[in-house]
């Protein structure tokens, strides 16, 4: 491998849609064996620039060479792989109707002739057990029939895999945002390893730990180009949220308010998981309830079973639900960013038995203001925004509605850390004003803005943790079986 | 001139330049004579084939599965009975109204049943069940031909200033249709079940409740056509609904409205069923053999569909 010559060069690399300068001119260079740790806000470009590299998007301007060879306007997703050139996309890729080995043979047509399903079976088996040891996935197992966090590891382990086919660069676009705490680690880890041995990696994280901690080098975007590059040892958490343009928050201590919650409010949502020995999950008026656990321990069934109101759950009042898989759960792909909000409220713009559109549209406006969703005009159709601001339009969706029990399903997946912020305080706000939220989420940061823990493990709660007792080693340990 | 690009973006306008062109290649072929008579005509069987479309297009814009394939021994059944009870007599045309009302409502609460409580995929419970509802008719009917009150077969076949009663009442109806699509909560519930029903359901939409209601409105609006087009061609017969089962679909598609759900439109449906009148009568002036009109017919379908999708299928 000549170090001189970077595996990858983007120059000038320019992308408009519309209205939109997604990209105004970027210049970045991948190294064999490294991993390029890329952060910045929703809509920053990180997302687009990775599709131009991918070769699903043609860049407006700019050269892009690969192993020294210039492919400039000739870059095709078939074009690219064949270049070495993987990516693992925000939007899950996978055919949901094809198993697990029939998916991985998609990407690795050189598995052909009789056999060629063991041979598939066996090459993304492998892979998976090598990047997640534990799985617990079959490879005859119906992509559509498993978890997100399942479908999210299938779809890295096939990027990873290496037949005929190299695996020179890797682009991990969000791959730990669907993720638990475990699964992440081991993908880390993998990628570590997978450097190490002449690999190049790009790994696209708002969780800014996970980039510290993996990169050799990090590059920062804003407003579609590269404001900072430089050794992952040069940055620290602070430096890398000011180089994005915004500001951390300091940390407020509230468990003295979370237990005036819980001794004085009224219970709203009382239910339990469908199993034999289970704790009761209680939450009061105006509470912030955290449902933790590793991902698929039976968080998002309760919490779905809470706003259908389903027997065995008490639930005073209407409930509106944040999706987290949100091609699966929210987003209505036909339509505009106006009616994808707008649809959670219908009631409050009913005029007599009609629709007004108008009161709607500027309803939807509003939100987009408050929630600050990248977009010059919410006419626009849903897909055209990037994943992060998708899911603030979710969250505007609910927020707007009347409901005063919202239900959050894991909500924020591919949201930068500004944006969180902002929305951490639109529920704390919320909270006071006597709306109830429970929180589905796999991450300890946001475990901390809630005032009281559930913990879930196969199906069950297995504790119940107040704020002021709450830590991450009690949540992991409770995660976790004691015999395991 | 963003009003002309935004008319040419309108998935319903393809549809109304294939009835154009068809007409005036006619009236072109003929040297304009009869045209209007042509154009009458097609008003007149265009307002049947419109009432179907409407509950269908309701129907499929449901989504992936959702097609009510009933409709034509629903509007047979609603045909007969209604004529057999009126038996001719003028008084009773509220009644018969009623009755094939009522009956269309029975058999979408019925597909419906099926659908749900048995969870048979609709495309198999309204074939199944429309055996039941032709035998239904058969049994009543037993091959008697019974003609309708004078009074209702005026009205179906009146004019005012050449433009058929029919054709006027079934524009309101259509009217009615949009607004129920774009302006009500229950049109804007059947648009979001067609993109995504669980998310819909997960964004507070009664999804059953609506489903319930499409494919009640969709069987009713069956039984009503059959009342007017059995009072239309003087009585009903047993295979009158045959020709709607596969226009019903084919107006739908060629109005613009998606086979996927999600994405519908009403003024394509008058558009679509003008056009599928015409094409057949331009053929038939042309001297086409029953068998190339046909093929005729089909490539010229497909030909609107990939029109009228060509602008979508690139984004």
């Amino acid at each position: 491998m000549n170090e001189t010559v970077p595996i990858v060069l983007l120059d000038g690399v320019e992308k408009s849609f519309g209205a939109v300068r997604a990209l105004t001119g970027v210049t970045l260079e991948l190294r064999a064996g490294e991993c390029l740790g890329l952060v910045g806000h929703n809509g920053a470009g990180k997302s687009t620039l990775m599709n131009v590299l991918s070769g699903n998007l043609a860049a407006d301007t700019g050269r892009i060479e690969v192993a020294g060879a210039d492919i400039t306007g000739r870059l095709t997703p078939q074009n690219a792989a064949a270049h070495g050139v993987r990516c693992v996309y925000q939007e899950l890729s996978l055919c949901p109707n094809l198993t697990v080995a029939e998916n991985a043979r998609i990407l690795h047509p050189s598995i052909a002739g009789i056999g060629w399903r063991g041979a598939a079976r066996r090459l993304i088996g492998e892979k998976l057990d090598e990047v997640f040891p534990g799985h617990g996935i079959s490879t005859d197992d119906i992509v559509g029939d498993l978890s997100i966090a399942r479908r999210q590891m299938v779809e890295i382990a096939r990027a990873f895999a290496v037949t005929t086919a190299e695996a020179r660069v890797v682009i991990l676009d969000e791959p730990t945002s669907s993720l638990d705490a475990v699964a992440a680690k081991k993908l880390l880890d993998h990628v570590r390893h997978y450097v190490k041995t002449g690999g190049t990696c790009v790994l696209i994280s708002h969780l800014l730990g996970e980039i510290l901690g993996t990169s050799d080098r990090i590059a920062v975007m804003r407003d579609g180009g590269v404001v900072a590059l430089d050794r992952a040892s040069a940055f620290d958490r602070n430096s890398l949220v000011k180089a994005m343009g915004s500001v951390a928050d300091a940390e407020q201590d509230r468990s003295a308010e979370s237990v005036a919650i819980r001794d004085t409010a009224p219970v709203v949502v009382q239910a339990m998981p469908k199993t034999v020995e289970t704790i009761a999950l209680a939450a009061h008026k105006g509470e912030v309830v955290g449902l933790a656990g590793l991902s698929g321990q039976g968080q998002t069934e309760l919490l779905v079973r809470v706003f259908d109101h389903a027997s065995g759950t008490k639930v005073a009042g209407e409930v509106a639900l944040v999706a987290g898989d949100r091609q699966t759960d929210g987003i209505f792909p036909l339509w505009s960013i106006a009616e994808n909000i707008a649809i959670g409220s219908l009631r409050q713009f009913l005029k007599g038995i009609f629709l007004d559109h108008a009161a709607a549209r500027r309803f939807a406006d509003g939100w987009r203001g408050r929630i600050g969703i990248r977009t010059p005009d919410i006419d626009q159709p849903i897909l055209s925004l990037s994943g992060g601001n998708q899911q603030k339009a979710l969250f505007a969706r609910a927020l707007g509605s009347t409901a005063k029990i919202i239900v959050m399903d894991d909500p924020m997946r591919g949201v930068d850390i500004g944006t969180k912020q902002e929305v951490y305080g639109m529920i704390r706000e919320e909270a006071a004003k006597g709306r109830t939220f429970l929180w589905y989420t796999t991450e300890m940061d946001e475990l901390r803005n809630c005032d009281h823990v559930y913990v879930f493990r196969e199906g069950a709660i297995v504790a119940d943790l107040r704020r002021r007792d709450m830590t991450e080693e009690r949540v992991l340990h409770a995660s976790f079986r004691s015999d395991a | 001139m963003t009003g002309v690009a935004t008319l040419i973006r309108q998935p319903w306008l393809w549809a109304w330049v294939g009835a154009l062109v068809v007409w005036l290649a006619t009236a072109v072929f003929t040297g304009g004579k009869g045209s209007g008579e042509v154009l009458s005509a097609a008003m007149t069987f265009g307002a049947f084939f419109v009432i179907v479309a409407l509950g269908q297009m309701f129907v499929i814009t449901l989504g992936p599965g959702n097609v009510d394939l009933s409709i034509p021994a629903c509007m047979t059944l609603a045909g007969t009975v209604a004529m057999k009870s009126m038996d001719g007599a003028s008084a009773m045309i509220p009644v018969g109204l009623l009755l094939a009302l009522v009956i269309g409502a029975g058999v979408g609460t019925l597909n419906y049943s099926l659908i749900r409580l048995l969870r048979i995929p609709p495309i198999i419970a309204t074939l199944s069940s429309s055996f039941i509802f032709q035998s239904a008719a058969i049994w009543w009917n037993r091959g008697l031909r019974v003609k309708p009150p004078e009074a209702l077969a005026d009205f179906t076949t009146a004019k005012i200033a050449g433009v058929p009663v029919i054709a006027l009442f079934v524009v309101v109806l259509a009217i009615l249709g949009h607004v129920l699509l774009t302006r009500t909560i229950y049109g804007r519930g059947v648009v979001a079940i067609g993109q995504n029903m669980r998310a819909a359901h997960l964004a507070g939409v009664k999804v059953e409740r609506i489903r319930a209601a499409t494919y009640i409105m969709c069987a009713t609006l069956a039984g009503l056509c059959g009342y007017l087009l059995a009072a239309f061609s003087g009585g009903a017969a047993l295979n009158m609904g045959e020709e709607y089962l596969l226009s019903s679909i084919a107006v739908v598609v060629i109005g613009g409205t998606s086979v996927a759900g999600g994405f519908a439109n009403v003024p394509g449906l008058w558009g679509a069923s003008l056009f599928l009148f015409l094409l057949v009568t331009m053929l038939n002036t042309f001297g086409a053999g029953a068998g190339v009109r046909l093929v005729l017919t089909g490539l010229i379908i497909i030909g609107v569909i990939v029109a009228a999708s060509g602008g979508k299928a690139r984004t």
